[in-house]
């Protein structure tokens, strides 16, 4: 970052004419539906500086930073081969198992750190948010974010991987950037229902690794999701990630499940979720920096 | 000069005391709503206290607004509400321009970052853009004095280029209105003059300020007009001289008796620095000869009772006490003052601890009430954590040992 000396001081005369101005309302609280999304594009800039330090940390502190996020996603697909494939003998649609299961693991690491993070991510900044005031919503939006640095990483690896097993990209490549969206979005949904009740209960920390773990059987992370019988597949749908990762091993290797009315349903979840959070969590914001 | 920056109209802040019947668990909170469902519709039935009651004023554009009061009487929680960290239960602002607020200094910083890297997200925090930042950066690192430590990360700092580093940026903030609250009382003297030098600029330069002070010489220094907030309200409104002066006045006199309440034999009143080392009462500025004072009221004659005195750091770890027995005494007022040649401590914020007991029963034992707060020029190890609880100058000298050939 280089830097730019300049001669302006502190005590420089307000050159602004006083009628441009902005002029702030501080009210109490009403409504839900004051979502003030228009205050969050303000603060951009600051999103970008909580996702450029949570990245910045994260490779400062382990010893061997990006290898170690590369290895995770690695041996988790390692393991899943052996135990659910060689072993299990689990149907994996005509994929090498670890393709299969590679092309599943490095979304769904995405998605379990991102709602991780997301769920602590209030509790972690009381003591900012009780000092100094920026839209809350800043932070559940950092935390995926700044999961998708380790996600680009892990997809690199996972492209090379498929490239290497003779798959050949198609035209539903394109869908990727969908299929990822989607999975942010769930993150952050989800997020924003989880970090604003952490911050309210001390105890819902602990809830978040058995949903995450629950939430993954009910995934076709491990199993290919062809495995739901049809007439089920659509309850199976409102859960977004299925959408997600039958979406990605499609899109990399053009064989398995394509995404059909599936998705469809795991949208309108998302959105469901998304709306519910945001409102929920705006709501909630006036008691989290009075409850510390 | 009569442009309005600040109005506020009967602002009111309730907060709820240790919620009734919850523990902060989901758990306990779901049990809550089975067992009587309609309370999830009753806002009632909490214990709750006014932080802040009715208060409406006026901030005209350019002035620097002083605000006082005791612990406890709303001025944190009107900043924080003007700085809309969180929102009132009632009443309403109205904010003409962009508002900075400075609760704390170091807001954001991150032990394993450089100094430049929270330089730059610290600055973002307290609302600075980037481009900003980078036009001001080299002033902000030659305010600290930090040059040479600026891509260091800041787990290296002593706590003094910590401050430094973090005020530095808060200063070259430069919104329209300011918050301050207490944030002056950080750093060795030599700094602090710096930057109060550095918010008389600011006050000078038009901006618009609120500044909460316990340090009623900066009140005095800094503003034209100040507010006394007492339990919440405000108490009066007037031109800084008169105003702090009836302050201190209060706080002397008839203050007195509400800082504890009355009962048992003997009480301890409040205690404060005497003597020529002192920067406003509970402020030492120099580690030499100090005097404090602790002022007891005796309400049944005491006979031959015994009288601790300690004094502890934030970690709670006892510093140093002294114990005097068979003090006896009739009832009144008395001073009881413990002289110390030096008390050499690193800056930061002590307490005293003082008791009366009779017998081994206590008959008073008081954590004392404001805290002390040290800002003595700090003698530093490079590292905070190596430099250890006193501040003591020494000397090394390396010589040949005497059987070294």
């Amino acid at each position: 970052m280089a830097s730019v000396s300049s001669n302006t001081s502190v005590a420089a005369p307000l050159v602004k004419e006083a009628a441009d101005l902005p002029i702030t309302r501080i009210e109490p609280s009403r409504g839900w539906f004051n979502l003030r999304l228009r205050e969050l594009w303000n603060y951009r800039e600051l999103l970008y500086f909580f996702v450029w330090r949570d990245v910045k940390i994260r490779y400062k502190q382990t010893a061997i930073g990006v290898l170690w996020v590369v290895l995770q996603p690695l041996l988790t697909m390692m393991v899943f081969t052996v135990f659910f494939g060689k072993l299990a003998k689990m149907p994996s649609q005509g994929l090498p198992y670890p393709v299969f299961y590679f092309a599943a693991v490095v979304p769904w690491m995405y998605f379990s750190v991102a709602l991780v993070t997301a769920t602590n991510v209030v509790v972690e900044h009381q003591r900012m948010i009780t000092k100094v005031f920026f839209p809350r919503l800043i932070l559940p939006f950092s935390a995926v974010l700044s999961g998708l640095v380790d996600f680009a990483i892990g997809f690199v690896v996972l492209i090379i991987f498929t490239l290497a097993y003779g798959f050949r990209p198609t035209m539903a490549v394109l869908l990727l950037p969908l299929f990822l969206l989607l999975a942010v979005l769930t993150a952050l949904g989800i997020g924003l229902w989880l970090s604003a009740l952490n911050a309210l209960y001390r105890d819902v920390r602990y809830l978040t690794p058995f949903m995450v773990q629950f939430w993954m059987l009910a995934s076709p992370v491990a199993y290919p999701s062809a495995m739901v019988p049809p007439r089920y597949r659509w309850i199976y749908g409102l859960n977004p990630m299925a959408g997600v990762i039958d979406g990605f091993r499609w899109a990399l290797t053009g064989k398995g499940q394509a995404p059909g009315a599936v998705l469809v349903a795991s949208i309108a979840m998302v959105c469901v979720a998304l709306i519910g959070g945001l409102m929920f969590f705006n709501r909630m914001e006036g008691s989290i920096a009075d409850r510390v | 000069m009569s442009v309005v920056a600040i109005q506020t109209e009967g602002l009111s802040k309730r907060y709820r005391r240790g919620i009734v019947g919850t523990s902060g668990l989901l758990r306990d909170a779901l049990a809550q709503t089975f067992r009587h469902p309609a309370r999830l519709f009753r806002r009632d039935g909490h214990e709750t206290f006014w932080a802040l009651r009715d208060v409406s004023m006026q901030v005209r554009e350019g002035e620097v607004l002083g605000l006082i009061g005791r612990n406890g009487s709303g001025k944190t929680t009107l900043l924080k509400i003007l700085s809309r960290i969180t929102r009132p239960t009632r009443g309403c602002a109205e904010i003409r321009g962009r508002v900075g607020s400075l609760l704390e200094v170091g807001t954001g910083f991150h032990p394993e970052l450089t100094g430049r890297e929270n330089t730059f997200l610290s600055g973002a925090i307290l609302g600075m853009g980037k481009q900003e930042i980078t036009r001001k950066f080299d002033e902000i690192v030659s305010f600290a004095e930090l040059e040479q430590f600026i891509d260091t990360p800041v787990k290296h700092y002593s706590s003094g280029m910590y401050v430094r580093l973090a005020f530095a940026v808060a200063a070259h903030l430069e919104p329209e209105i300011l918050l301050v609250d207490e944030v002056l009382a950080v750093g060795d003297i030599r700094f602090q003059k710096k930057c109060l030098g550095k918010m008389g600029d600011v006050a000078r330069g038009g901006r618009t300020v609120i500044l909460v002070s316990h340090q009623l010489t900066q009140i005095r220094r800094l503003c034209q007009r100040t507010v006394w907030l007492d339990a919440g309200s405000v108490r009066q409104v007037g031109s800084t001289p008169e105003l702090v002066s009836a302050y201190e006045d209060d706080m002397t006199h008839s203050g007195v008796d509400d800082v504890r309440p009355v009962e048992g034999a003997c009480q301890f009143l409040r205690w404060q620095l005497v003597g020529e080392n002192r920067n406003g009462e509970h402020i030492l500025p120099t580690e030499g000869e100090t005097t404090v004072s602790f002022l007891l009221r005796v309400n049944t004659p005491l006979k031959s009772v015994h009288h601790g005195i300690g004094l502890y750091d934030q970690d709670r770890h006892l510093l140093w006490g002294n114990a005097v027995d068979g003090v006896t005494l009739e009832p009144g007022l008395y001073e009881l003052r413990h002289t110390l040649p030096s008390l050499p401590l690193r800056p930061g914020v002590y307490a005293w601890r003082i008791a009366i007991y009779e017998g081994g029963y206590r008959v008073d034992d008081w954590e004392c009430v404001p805290q002390m707060q040290v800002v003595t020029m700090p003698i530093s190890h490079y590292r905070d954590e190596a430099a250890g609880v006193l501040n003591i100058p020494s000397k090394l000298e390396i010589v040949p040992a005497p059987d070294s050939k």
